[in-house]
Protein backbone atom coordinates (compact mmCIF):
# COMPACT_ATOMS: atom_id res chain seq x y z
CA UNK A 1 0.00 0.00 0.00
CA UNK A 2 1.40 3.41 -1.03
CA UNK A 3 1.23 6.61 1.01
CA UNK A 4 -0.93 8.99 -1.00
CA UNK A 5 1.41 11.98 -0.86
CA UNK A 6 4.41 9.85 -1.87
CA UNK A 7 2.43 8.39 -4.73
CA UNK A 8 1.38 11.87 -5.91
CA UNK A 9 4.92 13.25 -5.50
CA UNK A 10 6.21 10.53 -7.83
CA UNK A 11 3.73 11.73 -10.46
CA UNK A 12 4.55 15.39 -9.82
CA UNK A 13 8.28 14.78 -10.37
CA UNK A 14 7.53 13.50 -13.89
CA UNK A 15 4.84 16.06 -14.79
CA UNK A 16 5.54 18.21 -17.84
CA UNK A 17 2.64 20.14 -19.43
CA UNK A 18 -0.17 17.72 -18.64
CA UNK A 19 -3.60 18.87 -17.47
CA UNK A 20 -4.36 17.24 -14.12
CA UNK A 21 -7.99 16.89 -13.01
CA UNK A 22 -8.08 16.07 -9.30
CA UNK A 23 -10.94 15.47 -6.85
CA UNK A 24 -11.46 15.68 -3.09
CA UNK A 25 -8.54 14.66 -0.84
CA UNK A 26 -6.21 13.97 -3.74
CA UNK A 27 -7.00 17.46 -5.04
CA UNK A 28 -6.33 19.06 -1.65
CA UNK A 29 -2.89 17.44 -1.60
CA UNK A 30 -2.11 17.80 -5.31
CA UNK A 31 -2.46 21.61 -5.29
CA UNK A 32 0.37 21.72 -2.71
CA UNK A 33 2.49 18.94 -4.22
CA UNK A 34 2.24 20.18 -7.82
CA UNK A 35 0.95 23.78 -7.85
CA UNK A 36 0.15 24.68 -11.45
CA UNK A 37 -2.43 26.69 -13.42
CA UNK A 38 -3.30 23.51 -15.31
CA UNK A 39 -4.71 21.84 -12.21
CA UNK A 40 -8.48 21.48 -12.78
CA UNK A 41 -10.38 20.91 -9.54
CA UNK A 42 -13.76 22.53 -10.32
CA UNK A 43 -15.84 19.38 -10.18
CA UNK A 44 -19.16 20.68 -8.87
CA UNK A 45 -20.61 17.34 -7.82
CA UNK A 46 -19.14 14.09 -6.53
CA UNK A 47 -18.20 11.59 -9.20
CA UNK A 48 -17.86 14.10 -12.01
CA UNK A 49 -14.07 14.39 -12.24
CA UNK A 50 -13.61 11.89 -15.05
CA UNK A 51 -16.38 13.53 -17.07
CA UNK A 52 -14.90 17.03 -16.82
CA UNK A 53 -11.60 15.42 -17.84
CA UNK A 54 -13.20 13.77 -20.86
CA UNK A 55 -14.45 17.15 -22.06
CA UNK A 56 -10.95 18.57 -21.65
CA UNK A 57 -9.37 15.62 -23.43
CA UNK A 58 -11.76 15.85 -26.39
CA UNK A 59 -11.43 19.63 -26.55
CA UNK A 60 -7.62 19.58 -26.41
CA UNK A 61 -6.39 16.38 -28.06
CA UNK A 62 -2.90 17.92 -28.20
CA UNK A 63 -2.61 17.78 -24.38
CA UNK A 64 -2.37 14.77 -22.07
CA UNK A 65 -5.08 14.74 -19.41
CA UNK A 66 -4.47 12.89 -16.13
CA UNK A 67 -7.39 12.32 -13.76
CA UNK A 68 -6.79 11.76 -10.03
CA UNK A 69 -10.19 10.23 -9.32
CA UNK A 70 -11.41 8.64 -6.10
CA UNK A 71 -12.78 5.12 -5.69
CA UNK A 72 -15.98 6.42 -4.05
CA UNK A 73 -16.17 9.10 -6.73
CA UNK A 74 -15.90 6.60 -9.56
CA UNK A 75 -18.62 4.46 -7.97
CA UNK A 76 -20.95 7.46 -8.31
CA UNK A 77 -20.32 7.71 -12.05
CA UNK A 78 -19.55 4.19 -13.23
CA UNK A 79 -21.24 4.82 -16.56
CA UNK A 80 -18.46 7.30 -17.31
CA UNK A 81 -16.15 4.32 -17.87
CA UNK A 82 -18.31 3.24 -20.81
CA UNK A 83 -18.61 6.81 -22.09
CA UNK A 84 -14.84 7.31 -21.93
CA UNK A 85 -14.08 3.95 -23.54
CA UNK A 86 -16.50 4.77 -26.35
CA UNK A 87 -15.07 8.25 -26.93
CA UNK A 88 -11.59 6.65 -26.76
CA UNK A 89 -9.42 9.73 -26.18
CA UNK A 90 -5.79 8.71 -26.69
CA UNK A 91 -4.63 11.49 -24.36
CA UNK A 92 -6.57 10.25 -21.31
CA UNK A 93 -5.03 8.65 -18.20
CA UNK A 94 -7.54 7.78 -15.51
CA UNK A 95 -5.90 7.23 -12.12
CA UNK A 96 -8.01 5.91 -9.27
CA UNK A 97 -6.77 6.86 -5.81
CA UNK A 98 -8.12 3.73 -4.13
CA UNK A 99 -8.21 4.19 -0.37
CA UNK A 100 -11.34 2.10 0.21
CA UNK A 101 -13.21 4.91 1.97
CA UNK A 102 -15.23 8.07 1.52
CA UNK A 103 -12.36 9.87 3.23
CA UNK A 104 -13.68 13.43 2.86
CA UNK A 105 -17.06 12.40 4.27
CA UNK A 106 -15.93 10.68 7.44
CA UNK A 107 -13.75 7.80 6.17
CA UNK A 108 -16.63 5.33 6.00
CA UNK A 109 -15.83 2.30 3.83
CA UNK A 110 -17.00 2.13 0.23
CA UNK A 111 -19.43 -0.71 -0.51
CA UNK A 112 -17.71 -4.05 -1.14
CA UNK A 113 -14.32 -2.66 -0.14
CA UNK A 114 -11.31 -4.72 -1.29
CA UNK A 115 -13.57 -6.90 -3.44
CA UNK A 116 -14.31 -4.43 -6.23
CA UNK A 117 -11.80 -4.52 -9.09
CA UNK A 118 -11.66 -1.06 -10.61
CA UNK A 119 -9.29 -2.30 -13.29
CA UNK A 120 -11.76 -5.11 -13.99
CA UNK A 121 -14.65 -2.65 -14.27
CA UNK A 122 -12.61 -0.52 -16.68
CA UNK A 123 -11.65 -3.51 -18.83
CA UNK A 124 -15.28 -4.62 -18.90
CA UNK A 125 -16.30 -1.12 -19.98
CA UNK A 126 -13.85 -1.24 -22.86
CA UNK A 127 -10.66 0.49 -21.63
CA UNK A 128 -7.92 -1.05 -23.74
CA UNK A 129 -5.29 -0.87 -20.98
CA UNK A 130 -5.38 -1.03 -17.18
CA UNK A 131 -2.76 -1.17 -14.45
CA UNK A 132 -2.78 -1.74 -10.70
CA UNK A 133 -0.05 -0.56 -8.35
CA UNK A 134 0.22 -1.10 -4.61
CA UNK A 135 3.98 -0.65 -4.25
CA UNK A 136 5.73 2.70 -4.61
CA UNK A 137 8.75 1.29 -6.46
CA UNK A 138 6.55 -0.45 -9.05
CA UNK A 139 4.56 2.75 -9.63
CA UNK A 140 7.75 4.78 -10.06
CA UNK A 141 9.23 2.19 -12.42
CA UNK A 142 6.10 2.28 -14.59
CA UNK A 143 6.27 6.08 -14.72
CA UNK A 144 9.94 5.89 -15.74
CA UNK A 145 9.06 3.31 -18.39
CA UNK A 146 6.73 5.83 -20.09
CA UNK A 147 3.26 5.08 -18.73
CA UNK A 148 2.29 8.75 -19.10
CA UNK A 149 3.07 8.64 -22.82
CA UNK A 150 1.05 5.53 -23.65
CA UNK A 151 -2.06 5.76 -25.80
CA UNK A 152 -5.23 6.02 -23.76
CA UNK A 153 -7.68 5.68 -22.39
CA UNK A 154 -5.76 3.97 -19.61
CA UNK A 155 -7.01 3.22 -16.10
CA UNK A 156 -4.39 3.12 -13.35
CA UNK A 157 -5.60 1.81 -9.99
CA UNK A 158 -3.33 3.24 -7.26
CA UNK A 159 -3.84 1.43 -3.95
CA UNK A 160 -3.04 3.88 -1.20
CA UNK A 161 -3.56 5.10 2.32
CA UNK A 162 -3.32 8.59 3.82
CA UNK A 163 0.19 9.96 4.23
CA UNK A 164 1.31 13.38 5.39
CA UNK A 165 -1.53 15.84 6.01
CA UNK A 166 -1.85 19.00 3.90
CA UNK A 167 -3.92 22.11 4.64
CA UNK A 168 -7.31 22.20 2.93
CA UNK A 169 -7.97 25.08 0.53
CA UNK A 170 -11.53 24.90 -0.73
CA UNK A 171 -11.28 28.33 -2.34
CA UNK A 172 -8.45 27.16 -4.63
CA UNK A 173 -10.37 24.01 -5.44
CA UNK A 174 -13.73 25.49 -6.30
CA UNK A 175 -13.55 29.24 -6.91
CA UNK A 176 -14.51 30.21 -10.46
CA UNK A 177 -11.65 32.74 -10.75
CA UNK A 178 -9.18 29.82 -10.70
CA UNK A 179 -11.21 27.99 -13.34
CA UNK A 180 -11.05 31.06 -15.57
CA UNK A 181 -7.28 31.27 -14.90
CA UNK A 182 -7.04 27.59 -15.92
CA UNK A 183 -8.94 28.37 -19.13
CA UNK A 184 -6.59 31.26 -19.96
CA UNK A 185 -3.48 29.20 -19.18
CA UNK A 186 -4.71 26.37 -21.40
CA UNK A 187 -5.44 28.80 -24.25
CA UNK A 188 -1.83 30.13 -24.28
CA UNK B 1 -52.05 26.86 -34.37
CA UNK B 2 -48.63 28.12 -35.48
CA UNK B 3 -46.64 25.86 -37.76
CA UNK B 4 -44.36 23.22 -36.31
CA UNK B 5 -40.62 23.92 -36.13
CA UNK B 6 -38.45 22.04 -38.64
CA UNK B 7 -35.55 19.88 -37.48
CA UNK B 8 -33.27 21.33 -40.16
CA UNK B 9 -33.91 24.83 -38.81
CA UNK B 10 -32.92 23.76 -35.30
CA UNK B 11 -29.72 22.14 -36.57
CA UNK B 12 -28.90 25.19 -38.68
CA UNK B 13 -29.30 27.50 -35.67
CA UNK B 14 -27.19 25.23 -33.44
CA UNK B 15 -24.38 25.51 -36.00
CA UNK B 16 -24.92 29.26 -36.31
CA UNK B 17 -24.42 29.47 -32.53
CA UNK B 18 -20.92 28.06 -32.97
CA UNK B 19 -21.69 24.67 -31.45
CA UNK B 20 -19.85 21.66 -32.85
CA UNK B 21 -19.82 19.28 -29.88
CA UNK B 22 -23.13 17.53 -29.14
CA UNK B 23 -23.29 15.56 -25.88
CA UNK B 24 -26.35 13.35 -25.95
CA UNK B 25 -28.66 10.70 -24.62
CA UNK B 26 -31.50 9.54 -26.88
CA UNK B 27 -35.03 10.87 -26.39
CA UNK B 28 -38.07 9.99 -28.52
CA UNK B 29 -38.79 13.68 -29.17
CA UNK B 30 -35.34 14.38 -30.63
CA UNK B 31 -33.68 11.07 -31.62
CA UNK B 32 -35.05 10.61 -35.12
CA UNK B 33 -34.83 14.12 -36.51
CA UNK B 34 -32.09 15.78 -34.44
CA UNK B 35 -29.73 13.22 -32.89
CA UNK B 36 -29.54 10.78 -35.81
CA UNK B 37 -28.84 13.54 -38.37
CA UNK B 38 -26.23 14.98 -35.98
CA UNK B 39 -24.54 11.59 -35.64
CA UNK B 40 -24.30 11.47 -39.43
CA UNK B 41 -23.13 15.08 -39.81
CA UNK B 42 -19.34 15.44 -40.13
CA UNK B 43 -19.54 19.00 -38.81
CA UNK B 44 -20.57 17.67 -35.39
CA UNK B 45 -18.66 15.56 -32.88
CA UNK B 46 -21.33 13.66 -30.94
CA UNK B 47 -20.35 12.31 -27.52
CA UNK B 48 -22.84 9.69 -26.37
CA UNK B 49 -23.15 9.51 -22.59
CA UNK B 50 -24.68 7.00 -20.19
CA UNK B 51 -26.19 9.56 -17.77
CA UNK B 52 -27.16 13.19 -18.05
CA UNK B 53 -25.01 14.48 -15.18
CA UNK B 54 -21.80 13.30 -16.81
CA UNK B 55 -22.95 15.16 -19.92
CA UNK B 56 -22.98 18.43 -17.97
CA UNK B 57 -19.42 17.83 -16.81
CA UNK B 58 -18.23 16.96 -20.30
CA UNK B 59 -19.71 20.28 -21.48
CA UNK B 60 -17.87 22.00 -18.62
CA UNK B 61 -14.57 20.44 -19.67
CA UNK B 62 -15.20 21.43 -23.28
CA UNK B 63 -15.93 25.02 -22.19
CA UNK B 64 -12.66 25.12 -20.23
CA UNK B 65 -10.92 23.87 -23.38
CA UNK B 66 -12.45 26.70 -25.41
CA UNK B 67 -15.35 24.91 -27.15
CA UNK B 68 -19.11 25.38 -27.26
CA UNK B 69 -21.29 22.33 -26.66
CA UNK B 70 -24.95 21.34 -26.54
CA UNK B 71 -26.38 18.76 -24.14
CA UNK B 72 -29.29 16.96 -25.85
CA UNK B 73 -31.41 14.98 -23.35
CA UNK B 74 -34.95 14.19 -22.18
CA UNK B 75 -36.72 16.11 -19.41
CA UNK B 76 -36.61 13.06 -17.14
CA UNK B 77 -32.82 13.16 -17.30
CA UNK B 78 -32.87 16.86 -16.51
CA UNK B 79 -34.93 16.19 -13.40
CA UNK B 80 -32.61 13.32 -12.47
CA UNK B 81 -29.55 15.59 -12.65
CA UNK B 82 -30.57 18.53 -10.49
CA UNK B 83 -27.56 18.24 -8.18
CA UNK B 84 -25.16 18.44 -11.11
CA UNK B 85 -27.24 21.34 -12.39
CA UNK B 86 -26.68 23.04 -9.05
CA UNK B 87 -23.00 22.24 -8.65
CA UNK B 88 -21.60 22.05 -12.17
CA UNK B 89 -23.81 24.48 -14.06
CA UNK B 90 -24.91 27.13 -11.53
CA UNK B 91 -22.29 27.21 -8.76
CA UNK B 92 -19.59 26.31 -11.27
CA UNK B 93 -20.66 29.20 -13.56
CA UNK B 94 -20.68 26.98 -16.61
CA UNK B 95 -22.53 28.06 -19.78
CA UNK B 96 -24.16 24.68 -20.33
CA UNK B 97 -26.71 24.77 -23.14
CA UNK B 98 -29.41 22.15 -22.76
CA UNK B 99 -31.84 21.00 -25.43
CA UNK B 100 -34.47 19.00 -23.62
CA UNK B 101 -37.26 16.95 -25.17
CA UNK B 102 -40.60 17.23 -23.38
CA UNK B 103 -41.80 13.70 -24.13
CA UNK B 104 -45.58 13.51 -23.83
CA UNK B 105 -46.37 17.23 -23.89
CA UNK B 106 -49.45 18.00 -25.96
CA UNK B 107 -48.66 20.18 -29.04
CA UNK B 108 -49.57 23.84 -28.54
CA UNK B 109 -50.00 23.50 -24.78
CA UNK B 110 -47.73 25.37 -22.36
CA UNK B 111 -45.54 22.93 -20.38
CA UNK B 112 -47.12 24.10 -17.11
CA UNK B 113 -50.54 23.13 -18.53
CA UNK B 114 -49.52 19.66 -19.74
CA UNK B 115 -51.41 16.61 -18.52
CA UNK B 116 -48.22 14.91 -17.36
CA UNK B 117 -47.05 15.90 -13.90
CA UNK B 118 -43.39 15.47 -14.88
CA UNK B 119 -43.70 18.03 -17.64
CA UNK B 120 -45.78 20.47 -15.60
CA UNK B 121 -43.01 20.76 -12.99
CA UNK B 122 -40.09 21.37 -15.37
CA UNK B 123 -40.49 25.15 -15.68
CA UNK B 124 -41.25 25.72 -11.97
CA UNK B 125 -38.15 23.69 -11.04
CA UNK B 126 -36.00 25.69 -13.45
CA UNK B 127 -37.50 28.94 -12.12
CA UNK B 128 -36.72 27.87 -8.53
CA UNK B 129 -33.12 27.22 -9.57
CA UNK B 130 -33.00 30.57 -11.42
CA UNK B 131 -32.20 28.88 -14.72
CA UNK B 132 -33.19 30.61 -17.95
CA UNK B 133 -35.42 28.58 -20.26
CA UNK B 134 -37.08 28.83 -23.66
CA UNK B 135 -39.77 26.76 -25.35
CA UNK B 136 -38.81 25.70 -28.89
CA UNK B 137 -41.88 24.34 -30.65
CA UNK B 138 -43.12 26.51 -33.50
CA UNK B 139 -41.45 27.81 -36.64
CA UNK B 140 -40.66 31.22 -35.17
CA UNK B 141 -38.95 29.69 -32.15
CA UNK B 142 -35.81 28.83 -34.14
CA UNK B 143 -34.87 32.50 -33.77
CA UNK B 144 -34.55 31.98 -30.01
CA UNK B 145 -31.67 29.49 -30.25
CA UNK B 146 -28.68 31.67 -31.11
CA UNK B 147 -29.55 34.44 -28.60
CA UNK B 148 -30.12 31.85 -25.86
CA UNK B 149 -26.69 30.30 -26.46
CA UNK B 150 -25.01 33.69 -26.66
CA UNK B 151 -26.60 34.77 -23.36
CA UNK B 152 -25.40 31.59 -21.67
CA UNK B 153 -21.80 32.29 -22.67
CA UNK B 154 -22.06 35.97 -21.77
CA UNK B 155 -23.54 35.23 -18.33
CA UNK B 156 -21.55 32.02 -17.69
CA UNK B 157 -24.84 30.42 -16.75
CA UNK B 158 -26.89 27.51 -18.10
CA UNK B 159 -29.86 27.81 -20.44
CA UNK B 160 -32.50 25.18 -21.12
CA UNK B 161 -34.17 25.04 -24.53
CA UNK B 162 -37.22 22.82 -24.23
CA UNK B 163 -38.29 21.01 -27.39
CA UNK B 164 -42.06 20.95 -27.06
CA UNK B 165 -42.82 18.32 -29.70
CA UNK B 166 -40.99 16.26 -32.27
CA UNK B 167 -39.73 18.69 -34.94
CA UNK B 168 -41.01 18.35 -38.49
CA UNK B 169 -38.82 16.96 -41.28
Amino acid sequence: MMKRDECLKALARRRKDEIVVAVYTAAQEWIHISPNELNFTFIGAMGQGSSHALGLALGRPDRRVIVLDGDGSLLMNLGSLVTIANAAPKNFIHCICENGTYETNGAVSIPNRNKVSFAGLARGAGYPKTYEFAAQDEWERALDDGLLKEDGPILVDLKMEPGEKYPEDFRRLYNVEYREAFKKALAK
Amino acid sequence: MESQIKAADIIREIKRAGIRFIVALPDRVTSERLLKPMLADPEFRVVQVCKEDEGMSICSGLYAAGHRALLLIQYTGLLDSLNAMRGVAIEGSNPICFMVGLLGKEPGVRPTQAKRYGIRVVEPVLDAMQIEHELIETENDSAKIVPAVERAYERLAPVVMMIGREPAR
